[in-house]
């Protein structure tokens, strides 16, 4: 399992997080998604052998939001 | 799907160019009278406007959530149909500069955590197994990297300093500015600036894991986890939109009036009630981050606003904890021995008291120790040591009435001088026979007089203050605080038996300690409150850190937790009148849609200003 963490762009609408939250956690491998509003960052679990944190960012662009950042912290 | 992102980028031109239309469509309206024209201006602009809106609708509406747009979405294209294009058109305008200014004025309720964000380094001078140095970003540096930071420069991870001296100012950590002299083997931290000299550091955390990272994170977090009235408001308005839509679909089946129909769903818009009570929130939190008071989120902030009983530990809470020894008395022909027979007892302890005693012997130069028996801490009194040759008994009066010391008058009037002078006594007795007796003192804080007053008038009713040291130290200074009540020479359990007997009479508590050794009263009471170091224990246990150990940040944050709380009140207030005018607007037909969308937009810019003053 490994972590990702997407810098957003800024969020202002509440129903954007929780579009988000909702098409990152639909995807295969995913858990723990949470989505910080008001830092405008995604943090999700995620099983290296199913998604990747790239794919992740594609599913955010393509709701229409910019990503930054996207950072991976490997789980021991 | 890049439309989709230039969309979202240009919305704020789009926006503009809205509003030059209609402006021109109105023009030829009153001014030129060409009917014709303005209509088709009005509908090019409504189309323009609906399509951003109308695809942030998609987007939810395929993650199945039933967002505000698919709301304004349905109104726009019903008002359409029936060929109300400057109706149309100017909700749309309303709802997109809505949005732009829910943008710039949310900004500003961010911009406290934003600060202290961009505090957070970014970059490092790694040094190489070859000494060559190379600029990298923080996040590519691993655990026993070393980095080399110069003077005025930022420490980018934490870790251990292996070569160099300096000054250190780590004020972001700790909330002390003074600067720390700092050498081999010393922690640094994340986030501090060297004043002056060049440090090498070998890594041993990076970026998030870092303790600076740490207050982010909570930070972050924090505003975004809810009070329970926001939570309420969230849920239901996870109902509410859907519910606004099967009303107006209920309107139109039952009065076959569609603009009627078309007008709920825009007034229905959740607007205010959504935003209010977070943004009150994220304000108020964001406040305290700037003055270094770190809240755990809405839950927190909404405890503390309720506390009526503030109980405090003594020592490192109250007072400095940083105890010097006032005076030694001696019983015996030998002093020095017996100094050293106590150093020795003393160096296994990691008593605060212990500490003062021990750095005291070595100042007067006694350094050579003598070997002395096993020991076992006897909890709250002290310890005890016995090789069959020798009984050494080292603690407070307790200990000593407990083993059968026997305490002359002229011990006692020793022991008596030190507590008038509130001191804390460490006594050691050699075989039954008392031979010393220490006064330890320890300063109250500079700021705990007016920092107590200031709570007091907020609010609080009862100040206690709970603590394992002797009665007579304790009262000493109690008297000279706005204290109303005084338990001493509690043990650690006890302390929490005194949290719980106050919540259960009905009190909602606050425990202010150091973190580290009343970690069980912290999590006892309604709210633990961190004061000390901006340590991971204080940061871990409590649900409110004070990163400044000053009581005048403690009576601050008190009374934002309650300017919070109300501001959040007044917000949701705002929301449900604004809902429950624009309805009784609809009914008695002084409100029509474009009308609705300004008042919603307005509102939500209302509650947005309210949260500011919490800035």
């Amino acid at each position: 399992m490994a972590k990702a963490i997407l810098q957003l762009g800024e969020l202002t609408c509440p129903s954007c997080m929780t579009k988000i939250q909702k098409a990152v956690a639909n995807q295969d491998g995913v858990s723990n998604v949470k989505v910080l509003f008001n830092a405008g960052k995604v943090r999700a679990d995620f099983d290296e052998s199913e998604t990747d944190a790239n794919k992740l960012s594609d599913v955010v662009t393509e709701l229409g939001y910019e990503v930054k950042k996207v950072k991976v912290k490997e789980n021991a | 799907m890049k439309f989709n992102i230039w969309m979202q980028k240009h919305q704020n031109q789009l926006t503009g160019l809205l509003a030059v239309l209609i402006i021109i469509s109105l023009l030829f309206t009153y001014l030129i009278k060409n009917e014709l024209v303005a209509t088709i201006i009005m509908a090019v602009a409504s189309v323009l406007g609906a399509i951003p809106i109308a695809m942030h609708a998609w987007s939810a509406l395929v993650n199945k959530v039933v967002s505000i747009e698919l709301l304004v979405t349905i109104a726009v294209i019903g008002a359409f149909i029936i060929g109300e294009f400057e109706e149309s058109a100017v909700v749309t305008f309303l709802f997109l500069f809505g949005n732009y200014l829910e943008q710039r004025t949310l900004k500003k309720t961010r911009s406290s955590v934003k600060e202290l964000t961009q505090m957070a380094p970014t970059q490092a001078e790694l040094v190489d197994e070859d000494g060559n140095t190379s600029t990298v970003d923080v996040d590519d540096l691993d655990e026993g990297d070393h980095v080399v930071v110069k003077p005025g420069g930022q420490i980018p991870v934490d870790g251990k300093i292996v070569s160099g001296t300096g000054y250190f100012n780590e004020a972001s950590i700790t909330g002390e500015s003074a600067p720390v002299s700092k050498a081999d083997g010393d922690d640094v931290y994340a986030g501090s600036l060297i004043d002056n000299g060049t440090v090498t550091i070998e890594t041993s955390s990076v970026g998030e894991d870092t303790t600076f990272g740490k207050i982010i994170e909570l930070v972050e977090e924090a505003q975004d986890s809810q009070s329970p009235a926001a939570r309420f408001i969230d849920k239901f308005a996870t109902y509410y939109t859907p519910a606004v839509l099967i009303i107006a679909a209920l309107v139109w089946a039952f009065t076959q009036n569609f603009e009627l129909a078309i007008t709920v769903l825009v007034l229905g818009c959740p607007g205010a009630l959504v935003i209010g009570a977070p943004v009150s929130n994220v304000a108020g939190i964001g406040n305290g981050a700037k003055n270094g008071i770190l809240m755990k989120g809405g839950n927190a902030v909404n405890s503390f606003s309720h506390v009526d009983t503030l109980v405090l530990d003594k020592t490192g809470t109250l007072t400095t904890g940083k105890m010097t020894v006032s005076n030694v008395a001696s019983f015996s022909q030998d002093k020095t021995v017996d100094l050293a027979t106590l150093a020795a007892v003393e160096a296994s302890s990691d008593h605060p008291l212990g500490h003062a005693i021990t750095k005291y012997i070595k100042d007067l130069g006694i350094t050579d120790l003598p070997q002395v028996p096993e020991l076992d801490t006897v909890k709250g009194q002290g310890m005890v040591g016995n090789d069959g040759k020798q009984e050494i008994l080292v603690g407070n009066e307790r200990l000593m009435q407990d083993n059968d010391v026997e305490i002359t008058s002229e011990n006692r009037q020793a022991i008596d001088d030190r507590l008038d002078n509130g001191d804390s006594i460490v006594m050691m007795a050699v075989n039954k026979e008392l031979r010393l007796v220490v006064g330890v003192n320890d300063e109250i804080r500079p700021d705990a007089f007016d920092g107590l007053t200031a709570l007091k008038k907020a609010g609080i009713q009862r100040v206690v203050m709970l603590t394992g040291d002797n009665r007579l130290a304790a009262q000493n200074i109690a008297d000279k605080l706005p204290i109303d009540e005084v338990h001493a020479e509690l043990l650690p359990e006890q302390k929490v038996d005194f949290v719980k007997k106050f919540k259960s009479e009905g009190h909602k508590v606050a425990f202010v300690g150091d973190g580290i050794n009343d970690s069980p009263s912290l999590a006892t009471a309604d709210i633990g409150i961190g004061m000390g170091t901006g340590t991971d224990v204080a940061i871990d246990t409590a649900d409110l850190v004070l990163v400044k150990s000053s009581f005048k940040s403690l009576a601050h944050a008190y009374i934002l937790s309650r300017k919070t709380v109300a501001n959040t009140k007044q917000n949701i207030f705002i929301a449900v009148a604004t809902v429950a005018l624009l309805l009784l607007g609809l009914l008695v037909g002084i409100i029509h849609m474009a009308s609705g969308m300004f008042v919603h937009e307005a509102s939500i810019l209302v509650v947005i200003f309210n949260a500011m003053r919490l800035l």
